[in-house]
């Protein structure tokens, strides 16, 4: 079954950014097991090719929904793709938000660009049972103005703390200017009882995950997504290795300890 | 961060201190509310203050000809704002604006000098603490020299899909 991509087809897409679309999917017949926040679907755009694209938000019944960025040429077909057309995708794969794992603790929520997408299920699910869990944090960088995601939706994460910040303010932004941990300073959460979730560039992720350990959140508790080359998600193919890691099933959620080593090493 | 749960926001500006240190410092600490969109300083002038926002933001800009002020950081509670006090020449090298009303902590820089010269230890840890924003804001700074967020390939970050 995972090896063999079912027919989804566009019901719903959605311009978030002059690059980044977002596409809701419903099965054209069988459809694919339930996805957890931070698991990720094969996309495969019809004579063009397949990546991996996480999951954006959990839709009730069979529908997908996914938030592609336009970079390459399969994205740039995703992202081109209408109402009424068709995607293969295979799924779920990998690991996920483990938000059960997190419940009476204060979470820190932190997203560079488009990792914004796959946090939003997580965020979506904290909301759902905001009883479970201590104080929410939701911090998103992006590149400028423009390039944020899902900024309608930012009023209802605010609580307590949510706030944006943009590298090239442009076009009379009044927001934050810098990078997305100056936003840890006024975060509202306790060190020795929080977790972490973070997903973005890879640097971003590094520095972000160091300054939390500088502050005193475990590095175990701090969680984080990775990328490589997936091309099977099966565990099978080994281009998504990462020492020890094959990304695609074991991860692409690991926490920081696990990761930090084999982040720093030079050639693997 | 709620490090220090009740303690005044921007109190942990100085927990490297040692109480008698930050007690010392605290006692040149003047309180103040500059409301929104209040120039504080502007580039090229005298450093001849620094601050520890409690609340509010504020915004650090350069004059850029035909584009007007461009701002390059916002900083916010519990954070330093000015560093340019300690070094030769004594300029700012940036220019500051609040976003929205801003309550703060000033502290007169000819005093903290003349406080550090008598005692040297406390002028070390502040020193100490002040490197350590210079560091946190070159660090910030060249993570955004990389344009992490940027297009992905050769001239950005990431695999293209």
């Amino acid at each position: 079954m995972t090896l063999t991509p079912l027919s989804y087809r566009v019901v719903d897409r959605r311009d978030e950014t002059h690059d980044t679309v977002t596409l809701v999917l419903e099965p054209a017949a069988d459809a694919l097991k339930p996805f957890a926040a931070g698991q990720f679907a094969m996309l495969y755009a019809f004579g063009v090719g397949e990546i991996p694209v996480s999951v954006s938000r959990l839709a009730d019944g069979h529908r997908l929904t996914h938030t592609v960025r336009a970079v390459g040429a399969v994205s740039r077909a995703l992202c081109g793709l209408r109402i009424g057309g068709w995607v293969g995708v295979r799924g779920p794969f990998g690991t996920a938000w483990d938000s059960a794992a997190a419940h009476g603790n204060d979470l820190l929520v932190i997203a560079g660009g488009i990792g914004l997408a796959p946090l939003r299920p997580l965020v979506d699910a904290v909301l759902a049972e905001p009883q479970a869990f201590g104080r929410l944090n939701v911090l998103a960088g992006a590149r400028t103005p423009a390039d944020l995601l899902y900024g309608d939706e930012f009023p209802a994460w605010g609580k307590p703390f949510g706030a944006v910040t943009v590298d090239r303010p442009s076009g009379g932004w009044t927001g934050r200017v810098g990078v997305v941990t100056t936003l840890l300073r006024e975060a509202r959460f306790t060190p020795s009882g929080t977790v972490a979730f973070v997903c973005g560039p890879e640097v971003m992720m590094r520095a972000t995950a160091r300054a939390l350990i500088h502050q005193g959140v475990r590095p175990d508790r701090v969680r984080v997504s990775l990328e490589r080359n997936m091309r099977c998600a099966t565990g099978h193919c080994g281009h998504c290795q990462l020492g020890p890691l094959l990304l695609c099933r074991d991860g692409p959620v690991v926490g920081y300890d696990q990761a930090e080593p084999l982040l720093t090493v030079r050639e693997l | 961060m709620t490090s220090q749960p009740g303690g005044p926001p921007g109190e942990e500006v100085f927990a490297a201190l040692t109480a008698e240190h930050r007690g010392k410092l605290m006692a040149l600490a003047r309180e103040v509310v500059l409301p929104g969109g209040t120039r504080i300083f502007e580039e090229g002038e005298k450093a001849d203050r620094f601050w520890v926002i409690r609340s509010g933001t504020v915004a650090l800009d350069v004059h850029m000809p035909g584009r007007g002020r461009v701002v390059v950081e916002t900083i916010g509670a519990g954070s330093l704002l000015g560093w340019s006090w300690l070094c030769p020449p004594r300029q700012w090298h940036l220019a500051a604006e609040t976003r929205d009303p801003v309550r703060a902590w000033e502290f007169d820089a000819a005093a903290v000098h003349d406080l550090c010269a008598v005692d040297t230890a406390l002028g070390l840890s502040l020193v100490t603490v002040v490197a350590e924003t210079i560091g946190d804001r070159l660090r910030a700074t060249r993570t955004r020299l990389l344009d992490l967020y940027g297009p992905p390939g050769p001239k950005g970050s990431g695999p293209v899909p």
